[in-house]
């Protein structure tokens, strides 16, 4: 059958094709040395347990270890930066381990003792894809340690982030306490109240009644000191700032439900609310805990830092040393190799530059250098080793002094931003306090001043509005899981409320209207014959070249050849012999011709026997439905515009997705994508920016919702409010209109509060709130409201995504 | 009757036992992680049949 025959092995230990055939090793097939390697290692250690619980568990080796690679370690200072704990013995370090994806890794990683007896022991984190690892100072060292990891597949990604800010703060887990406590007491004052609402009168007599009473009002104690703090303390801030948000009400009725139970119980005159207080308290500490769902994996902090190097090769004195990156100086002479990040702005002096900016502007596709020019920080080399001369310091460089910019000193914060649910408690409050006072009258003008106070105090007390304060969390904790469920991840809750304002959408164009995984190509000259198709594949399916590797994808149905000759030529091009035939595949200049690249466009020209076919242009391609996304956006009566980095060239092409109607800006520079939002924000408009590379981190910054797209959620992305994957991104018109649902639901659950609560103030009014109505009433409002803001939210995120 | 106040105070006894042990839970990082522990335990201890070099063995036992 065709099919068999067609079918591509693969590799035992990655599970990738096997491309190049495979190598067999230990009758298995592995696709490349890497990957045998690791292998033969795991198996001398009789670690080959690691192949049962998945099948080929490993990752691809992407990058070619080299010595004194992680040379950098032995240095003091940033053993320091790394190490978790040491007494001079037993050391242990905190590793951030990208590749951990299954079982198998998390397993061999905790057996790495097996591998080295001077490893105590190691604990994964899976969640975090973090590794803690204790070992013996005496018989390994960090270095070692590191090296190991990276032999067996597993490089710990150290970079300038984990050097130079301290990472390692634990996770705050007070709500966690206090969740427990408040409910535990709750539960046992809800327990012991239960006697006074059931029984008659017999039950007063047998003196149990003091002794609940008691118990209640022990139990309450926490509550009220404890875990009701934060209430307190967020009300009192706001009324400093002389204003009313939610936490003035639920203070305001806490407080006077402790202070009137209290008196109740040890007056004897009554059994109190402390169950109605313990439960609110209870219910809204875990509304706001479920309102603040993090997603570990995913950073939203990320600047240059976390994801620079923390070394680089830096030749002095004819010698090759690394040095910590905050080392580097201006005119130093650094050598970047294969894959490696340039960490300042420098010249090139030697080699062949062929610069990924993929991390700075979105474009995929490498610049070719020449000795002599300019290469920004943050782009990687591709290809062979290259030698720079620095010439701006590492924070200084044309990238990096985005983040000296003083609006990464200042948070910008919520300052002019107002959450729903607070606006509405404003006038909330002003009503409750004005009914509870005109009970007080009404009955002060009969002159039954225990009446009033009475009344008084259960209007406060029955109005209380949890409901409402647990409506918000609950609507925009769910709609939040509802939007990471459809690969677009929030940083917090905040966000979905800001997202229901917008009224224009910025976008960058490369890499966020383009793809940046996969490129159009196009031959332009006359049509290749399959002979012709079939030589150019024979050359390109050698090289390694990221163009050449482009376009033996595309030539995906056509069969190759072996060459009789082959020669790459770096930053120039393919030179080979194939039937006969002399092909050269390559650069304008390596063919002949007198021609510049432009930036957004490579083109790969072709001559066969002196003649110049034509040149295969490859563009990146715009992502399927953009056209689709901006009419929606357009009919919704969203303002549009595009920046981008690029020249001109694409101007068409955008005005038939967008129309000619909307701003499409060129040339613009990182510092001019902040000017431009900053400008807009200036004639009050709501700014969602959506970005993808670092030169987009300044707008993304200063839009009020900065959106970074990415393919892959673990990769860099910039600073932002949320990351939406690039599958996810023609949903982005049903992710506004669930935002804007939000604040319907959310009123909607106002008014349902304001039901219960109208209930309520007829008994509170009229003096005769008694604790069971106050019991009975709470839990109600609360379980109705979570109920209601669960089913809408979830239903709707449902319809419209 | 006076048994049943007895019977309380152990109930309310016995629920603080239960609130000390989740505060402890916490404070062991129980939190920390949710997921590593639940694959953890599905490994299969090995059964070596060479010698064990290693210190942990008390997999082994």
């Amino acid at each position: 059958m065709n099919v068999a025959i067609k079918e591509v092995l693969k590799c035992y230990h990655c599970g990738n094709d096997c491309v190049d055939g495979p190598l067999v090793f230990d009758e298995k097939q592995f696709c490349c040395e890497g990957c045998s390697l690791v292998y033969d290692i795991l198996r001398e250690n009789n670690l080959c347990t690691y192949y049962n619980y998945n099948n080929s568990p490993g990752t691809r080796q992407k990058r070619s270890t080299y010595k004194d690679q992680f040379g950098y370690l032995d240095d003091k200072s940033i053993q320091k930066k790394l190490i978790l704990f040491t007494d001079g013995n037993i050391t242990s370090v905190l590793f951030n381990i990208p590749q951990m994806h299954c079982s198998s890794c998390i397993w061999l990683l905790e057996n790495l003792n097996r591998i080295n007896t001077g490893i105590l022991k190691s604990i994964v984190n899976f969640s975090r894809k973090e590794v803690t690892v204790t070992y013996y100072e005496q018989s390994i060292s960090l270095r070692q340690v590191v090296e190991m990891l990276s032999t067996i597949g597993y490089e710990p990604a150290i970079n300038l982030n984990n050097v130079d800010g301290d990472n390692r703060k634990k996770k705050d887990r007070t709500v966690a306490y206090k969740i427990g406590i408040a409910g535990f007491c709750f539960g046992n004052i809800m327990l012991f109240s239960f006697p006074e609402y059931f029984s008659s009168g017999h039950y007063t007599e047998t003196g149990f009644k003091g002794v609940f009473s008691y118990l209640n009002f022990a139990l309450s104690l926490p509550v009220f000191f404890y875990c009701s703090s934060q209430f307190f303390q967020s009300a009192y801030n706001s009324l400093k700032q002389k204003f009313l948000n939610i936490d003035v009400p639920i203070a305001l009725g806490i407080l006077v439900m402790f202070l009137r139970s209290s008196y109740e119980i040890i007056s004897a005159s009554g059994a109190g609310y402390m169950d109605t207080m313990a439960g609110l308290v209870f219910f809204m500490l875990v509304g706001r805990a479920f309102q603040n769902k993090t997603y570990e994996t995913i950073s939203f902090e990320r600047d240059y830092k976390s994801f620079f190097p923390v070394s680089v090769m830096v030749r002095r004195n004819e010698k090759e040393t690394s040095i910590p990156v905050s080392d580097l100086k201006v005119r130093d002479k650094v050598i970047i190799r294969n894959e490696e990040l340039i960490p300042a702005d420098a010249i090139l002096l030697k080699g062949e530059g062929n610069i990924d900016y993929s991390f700075v502007t979105g474009e995929s596709l490498p610049v070719s250098v020449k000795a002599g020019q300019l290469i920004y920080a943050g782009g990687r080399q591709t290809g062979t080793s290259i030698e720079l001369e620095v010439v701006k310091n590492v924070s200084q460089s044309y990238l990096t002094q985005l983040w000296n910019n003083s609006l990464y000193d200042s948070k910008k914060e919520e300052s002019h931003f107002q959450q729903l649910v607070n606006k509405i408690s404003h006038y909330f409050t002003f009503v409750l306090i004005s009914i509870a006072i005109l009970s007080f009258c009404w009955w002060g003008f009969r002159a039954d001043f225990a009446r009033g106070l009475n009344a008084f105090t259960a209007v406060l007390i029955i109005a209380c509005p949890c409901a409402l304060a647990i409506s918000s969390p609950f609507t925009l904790g769910n709609i939040l899981r509802s939007f990471g469920r459809k690969n677009f991840y929030l940083k917090n809750f905040s966000v979905i409320e800001k997202l229901a304002k917008i009224d224009t959408i910025v976008f960058d164009k490369t890499g966020t209207l383009t793809k940046t995984t996969s490129s159009k190509i196009t031959f332009i000259g006359n049509a290749l014959s399959d002979g012709e198709l079939k030589m150019i594949k024979s050359l390109v399916h050698n090289s390694g070249h990221p163009l050449s590797r482009l376009l033996d994808e595309f030539l995906y149905d056509v069969s190759n050849l072996q060459p009789d000759a082959f020669e790459e030529i770096q930053g120039k091009g393919i030179k080979g012999n194939v039937s006969g035939n002399k092909i050269l595949v390559g650069s304008a200049s390596f063919c002949g011709l007198d021609q510049e690249a432009i930036l957004n466009e490579s083109n790969v020209f072709i001559k066969i026997n002196s003649v110049l076919l034509g040149h295969f242009s490859i563009q990146n391609d715009y992502r399927k439905g953009v056209e689709n996304l901006a009419v929606k956006l357009k009919k919704e009566g969203y303002e549009l515009a595009v920046l981008s980095g690029d020249h001109e060239g694409e101007k068409s092409n955008l005005e038939n997705i967008f129309g000619t109607k909307i701003k499409i800006l060129f040339n613009q520079s990182p510092g001019a994508k902040l000017t431009f939002i900053k400008s807009l924000q200036k004639q009050n408009k709501n700014i969602l920016m959506i970005g993808d590379g670092l030169n987009d981190a300044g707008a993304l910054l200063q839009s009020d919702v900065g959106i970074s797209i990415s393919d892959n959620i673990n990769n860099f992305s910039p600073a932002c409010d949320g990351i939406l994957n690039a599958s996810a991104f023609m949903s982005l018109p049903g992710i506004l209109k669930t935002a804007k649902a939000s604040h319907l639901i959310i009123l909607g659950s106002f008014i349902i509060a304001v039901l219960y609560n109208v209930v309520g103030l007829y008994y509170a009014v009229s003096g005769n709130l008694s604790p069971v109505i106050a019991a009975i009433l709470m839990p109600i409002s609360a379980v109705t409201i979570i109920t209601f803001t669960t089913l809408l939210s979830t239903w709707y995120a449902k319809w419209r995504l | 009757m006076s048994v049943i106040i007895l019977l309380i105070i152990f109930s309310l006894l016995l629920a603080i036992g239960f609130l000390i042990a989740f505060i402890w839970s916490i404070k062991d990082n129980q939190l920390e992680d949710d997921y590593t522990p639940s694959v953890r335990m599905l490994f299969d201890d090995e059964v070596k049949k060479e010698i064990v070099k290693t210190e942990n063995s008390n997999k082994e036992l």
